[in-house]
């Protein structure tokens, strides 16, 4: 709650104003039925007509300004809600974008994109209501009973023992209600799951001819969901009936006890009428408040998630020179005996649950290279071996366990994090591709004249498709891409890490879909067109490698073989296993 | 996004919806009527409540010490029994209503999963696994939810505002007549503000859709974000979109929040009429206190469900044009059945056989234009051709997942479009390019084709596939379980265990999609060895980009734009020094 809060502060005079509306508004509301049985026991005995019209007339501008008051309380509280909303999302958003690797690792996407969509909402609808039901709900439940304690202190004692009553049991089946839907939910993911397998993988099932199988299991995870489902559903249609009934017998209680009380001459029949309105009013108040119950724990739940993410803490901060001094080594890119793994502070409880496998736990250890500059380095080796975490840690999304990094003689955790990014042109594995047009997705917010885009996209080889589309650099991609094929992806990747004619290139399986000959026209057109560049080049494909400066051959986090092509082929026996297999007797 | 649009819309065919719908309910007719008659019974006897009310304020109206105490007792206990068996009927209606709305969504999922298992592949290839499963995960929630709570709440309605007027007319025309003026134009405000708002909620589920949108694209792409410092851009971009959702919502919600207020003046103007013009009657004693009294709690009970309707429709508009997307689902065309009589393989030795076939995936692209070719049992084919020159396209039609349009496929010698799908699909043993695990063991996965493998089997198919010391290091071996998509176990893992699957389906033809790209260089090359063992004796179809793997084969498939170049052997192939000479010598450029 303290997080919402600190976000209402900027909003605190017209949060109050609201609440003081609110708060004229239904007081007066509850002085509509006052009137009324004034008028049936005090008016009506006068037999006045004109006194009638009086009292009726004031009933009517009773209603009106209720009305007109509730009408402007509520849009105050929406246009609060709306930029307290506003706010929060903004903040959480500029968080996320900005979380390091590993607190992305930590939160996972999905749960940070959960955070962003319907965990704001949530507190959105909260700061809306709280500022509306939130006051009406208690001024009719503490009003409704202080209007009936002054009109007839007995009778209202059966209102002040039933609504505790009715309050206990709709919390009661709610809070017991209310977590059988969780339950729900996780049968109805497992549903979800399985029609999702069975669409992924159709042609698997189908080549096997599971469907009996898979309709067996479909059925199983529905009638559980269901079975769930009912038990819930069943739970919570209790309180709607309980709730009116005890109201029902409160009514019938007040019709009797009222009659005993006329009849010793304590009160009037006209108070009776005054007390079933009041006691609707009562009833309300209940209902109200049990949504803001529901609304709070819910919203409650939400605001924590999205403080969890706002109040990370930032990592990877930029050290001044002196914490982390310069090299004395020769050499642009410099690996100086840095050992890695992920997820170090979550326990190795956890990650080796996650991971069997020992290689996740160091994921790279004692790596030492160095890249002259304009060089060009390529690294190979199995999959999960640590290729992919070098580059990860030369951009510094993580910082190595031990050991020190090196661009330019600089350590990179002294450079302000776009400086250093700024280095780089690079595909990532599993890069992005926006919703955009092709030039916003190559450019990517930086300054790229016409020029330099298209050398870059005819290097990629990418400038022939390109030019096939009507609108050329503007042709606009869908989400992820979904409009191009993997390798013209790949392309556009390897186009948008050119165009800024980047000191340190990195291509991270960057050619993986393309076919060996563009793949080998790239490379032509990458080592004739951006000479000078350093180069990393990380590949599963040995002609993609075989031409540069130098090959580290990596396994289970350990540099293996280093050297060039040639020199690999004679000392690395893995190495040549590979050439091997790939390419026929040809080393 | 265009999903969420929708949730607005009218179904295009009401009627035939609804009929469809209605027919879901057969087999639950006598609990339907069951429920509709307790409905009417519970509502008339909480309806009787103000009346009897009435009279005993009236037995109370006479003034201290004249209060016939008998009379009041007599109408008070008739009311606590009416209310009583009102509301355990009430609970009686809504647990039934529960149960039936949940078995009907069951029979629903139910019958979109069976939908699902008998539609054609062309259909997954088509259509976005995210909207399939929104419509058994969200459409038919919807309809659930209409089906539990709104078709009860429509008969207490009409019970109950039927039952109400007749009450108010039966206590005094007059005043009846000051209700029959407040309530039209209380219909008349909400459907009003219908109008005025749909749109707006439109308009904001719509600005919420982009924002989401918006932030699923961005946070999957943070890392290239980072990496190019484009940050303060993407941040603009949002900056502008959280405002129109910001000012959706308020442009919504604005008017939105007038209705409850405006129709709670309403009920207090009607009630202020009823005031002045009950007192007024009473005075000229025309009615009696009690009625008033009676009156008040029916207007109560008259206005509620009518102020509730416009929801109720609203709710009814959107079910309905949920249950038309799932109908639209199950109206789906189905993978034509078998022939009749279709024939069923047994003992294959595995020769295929394409003969000038033709097709396309649609009627008017034809891709592949006239393929002829022979496997013999035994010999390996491998196809090879740029990304997207249409390899998989000769997999969907040997395995059936497509039909040829003209031409005909062997295997042995009889058609596969006379025989059984199943039996067709079961000659094959297939690793696919994208691996498919599901959530379940290791055990079950490597199992999955084979029904009662054995744990010996299961175990051998691993270590062909260079996966056992693997599993056997996972903390519960091969009953470790693993995740959908796979994120407790690499590509790569994922991979081999896939391969598991296919070897220990013991299959005489075997169809390897670049089976292997995804396992490192080294573990590759020992599969191709198992591989080699498993393929010896048996058709073997491969898909790969390594042309170290395809030197091997015995026959070529060159493919290029989907249509079939050039088919020989390698050696016949690069004497041709055509399409498949230049794709080779690409890779020592």
């Amino acid at each position: 709650m303290g997080f919402i809060f600190s976000y209402l502060k900027k909003y605190i005079r017209a949060i109050t104003g609201t609440m003081a509306v609110k708060l004229v508004g239904t007081g007066m509301e509850l002085l509509i039925p006052y009137v009324l049985e004034h008028m049936i026991d005090h008016v009506v005995p006068t037999k006045e007509v004109r006194n009638v019209l009086v009292w009726g007339a004031i009933m009517l501008m009773l209603a009106a300004i209720v009305r007109f008051l509730n009408v402007g309380a509520n849009r105050l509280s929406v246009k609060v809600a709306r930029d307290a909303a506003e706010d929060i999302r903004r903040d959480l958003f500029h968080r996320s974008l900005n979380l390091s690797s590993s607190q992305v690792d930590k939160f996972t996407l999905p749960s940070i994109i959960s955070r962003m969509t319907s965990d704001t909402y949530n507190v959105q609808n909260f700061i809306q209501s709280v500022q509306t039901i939130g006051i009406r709900a208690p001024i009719m439940l503490v009003g409704g009973i202080f209007v009936t304690l002054r009109m007839d202190r007995g009778l209202a004692m059966i209102l002040c023992v039933t609504a505790p009553i009715m309050i206990a049991f709709v919390v009661l089946v709610s809070r017991y209600g209310i977590p059988l839907y969780d339950t729900v939910q996780k049968k109805m993911d497992v549903i979800v799951r399985i029609m999702r397998e069975n669409i992924t993988g159709v042609r698997v099932v189908k080549a096997l001819s599971r469907e009996e199988h898979e309709k067996a299991r479909f059925s199983q995870a529905n009638d559980e969901a269901v079975k769930s489902d009912i038990r819930a559903g069943i739970t919570m249609s209790l309180p709607g009936p309980f709730v009116s009934f005890s109201l029902n017998i409160g009514l019938t209680a007040i019709v009797w006890f009222g009659a005993q009380r006329v009849n010793a001459g304590v009160t009037e029949p006209g108070v009776i009428l005054a007390f079933l309105t009041y006691f609707n009013m009562i009833l309300m108040g209940v209902m109200g408040l049990n949504r803001i119950f529901m609304l709070m724990s819910k919203a409650n739940a939400s605001a924590n998630r999205i403080a969890d993410v706002v109040d990370e803490e930032e990592t990877l901060s930029v050290l001044p020179e002196a914490e982390a001094p310069r090299t004395g080594e020769d050499g642009y890119i410099i690996f100086d005996h840095v050992t890695f793994r992920y997820d170090p502070e979550e326990g190795s409880i956890k990650s080796r649950e996650k991971f069997a496998g020992e290689e996740r736990e160091d994921a790279l250890s004692d790596i030492s290279f160095s890249v002259k500059k304009g060089g060009s380095l390529g690294i190979i080796g199995a999959t999960g071996s640590g290729k992919s975490t070098i580059v990860r840690l030369l951009m510094r999304f993580y910082d190595p366990a031990e050991g020190k990094i090196f661009i330019g003689g600089r350590d990179v955790r002294t450079y302000e994090k776009d400086e250093l990014h700024r280095l780089f042109g690079v595909t990532l594995q599993n890069d992005a591709i926006f919703a955009d047009t092709i030039r916003t997705n190559i450019a990517l917010g930086r300054d790229i004249s016409d020029e330099e885009m298209k050398t870059a996209a005819k290097s990629a080889q990418a400038a022939e498709f390109i030019a096939n589309y009507r609108e050329g650099f503007e042709h606009k991609s869908e989400i992820h891409g979904a409009n191009f094929s993997g390798g013209q992806k790949q392309r556009i990747l390897i186009t948008r890490a050119l165009a800024a004619r980047p000191p340190i290139l990195i291509f991270d399986d960057a050619s993986s879909a393309l076919d060996y000959r563009t793949d080998a026209e790239v490379r032509k057109a990458v080592r004739e067109e951006y000479a000078g560049t350093t180069e990393i080049v990380i590949a599963q494909r040995v002609s993609s490698l075989m031409g540069l400066d130098e090959i580290l051959v990596l396994a289970d986090g350990k540099i293996i073989g280093k050297g060039t092509h040639g020199e690999l082929l004679r000392t690395c026996p893995e190495y040549r296993d590979i050439a091997r297999s790939q390419m026929g007797e040809v080393g | 996004m265009a999903r969420r649009d929708s949730i607005m819309t009218k179904p295009k065919d009401t009627r035939g919806t609804l009929v469809r719908v209605l027919a879901y309910f057969k087999s639950f007719v006598g609990i339907m009527a069951a429920v509709f008659i307790l409905c009417i019974i519970s509502n008339v006897l909480s309806l009787l409540g103000p009346s009897l009310a009435g009279r005993a304020i009236n037995a109370a109206a006479a003034g201290p010490g004249k209060v016939d105490l008998e009379t009041v007792k007599y109408y008070a206990v008739r009311m606590l029994l009416c209310y009583g068996a009102s509301s355990i009927l009430a609970v009686l209606i809504s647990v039934t209503m529960t149960a039936v709305s949940r078995h009907l969504m069951r029979k629903m999922r139910n019958d979109v999963f069976h939908k699902l298992t008998r539609l054609p592949v062309s259909f997954f290839d088509k259509n976005q696994a995210g909207d399939i499963i929104s419509r058994v995960s969200y459409d038919i929630d919807v309809i659930g939810t209409c089906m539990a709570a709104d078709v009860t709440q429509i008969l207490t309605s009409t019970v109950t505002v039927a039952g109400a007027f007749f009450m108010m007319v039966y206590i005094s025309v007059p005043l009846a007549a000051v209700v029959l003026f407040t309530i039209p134009v209380a219909v008349l405000y909400t459907t009003q503000m219908r109008r005025i708002t749909q749109p707006r909620f439109v308009m904001r589920s719509k600005n919420y859709g982009i924002m989401n949108g918006f932030v699923e694209e961005m946070m999957s792409g943070q890392t290239t974000i980072q990496a190019y410092a484009y940050e303060d851009n993407v941040e603009e971009q949002f900056r502008e979109i959280n405002k129109n959702a910001a000012d959706g919502y308020y442009d919504a919600q604005y008017h939105a929040v007038t209705i409850g207020p405006t129709m709670g003046s309403i009920n207090n103007v009607s009630l202020s009429i009823i005031a002045i013009l009950g007192s007024l009657l009473y005075m000229y004693e025309l009615i009696t206190l009690g009625d008033i009294s009676s009156f008040v709690l029916y207007s109560r009970k008259f206005s509620g469900p009518i102020n509730e309707i416009a929801n109720i429709i609203n709710e009814l508009f959107s079910a309905l044009a949920a249950a038309e997307r799932v109908f639209n689902l199950l109206d789906e065309a189905e993978e034509t059945p078998d022939k009749t009589g279709a024939k069923t393989f047994r003992d294959i030795d595995g020769n295929v056989r394409m003969e000038h076939v033709k097709f396309g995936y649609e009627k008017e692209r034809t891709v592949i234009r006239d393929l002829s070719f022979r496997a013999e049992a035994g010999k390996m084919v491998a196809i090879v051709g740029h990304t997207g020159a249409g390899k998989t396209t000769i997999i969907n039609l040997l395995m059936r997942f497509y039909d040829a349009d003209e031409g005909f496929i062997f295997i042995e010698n009889e058609e596969i479009r006379d025989c059984t799908r199943k039996s067709v699909r079961g000659a094959y043993a297939m690793v696919l390019q994208d691996t498919w695990v599901f959530n379940g063991t290791i055990f079950d996965n490597i199992a999955y084709g084979k029904e009662n493998a054995t744990m010996e089997e299961v175990v051998a198919a691993a270590k062909a596939a260079h996966i056992h010391s693997f599993i056997m290091r996972l903390p519960d071996g091969y009953q470790t379980v693993i995740s959908e998509d796979g994120g407790n176990i690499s590509k790569g893992q994922k991979q081999l265990l896939t391969i598991a699957r296919a070897m220990l389906y013991d299959a005489r033809i075997l169809i390897l999609d670049e089976a292997t790209s995804n396992v490192d260089t080294a573990t590759e090359r020992e599969i191709q060895k198992a591989m080699r063992k498993l393929m010896a004796g048996r058709t073997c179809f491969v898909i790969a980009h390594r042309l170290s793997t395809i030197e091997y084969a015995d026959w070529i498939l060159v493919l290029d734009k989907g249509d079939v170049v050039e088919q020989g052997t390698h050696r016949s192939l690069m004497a041709n020094k055509g399409y498949y000479y230049r794709l080779y010598n690409a890779q020592f450029e």
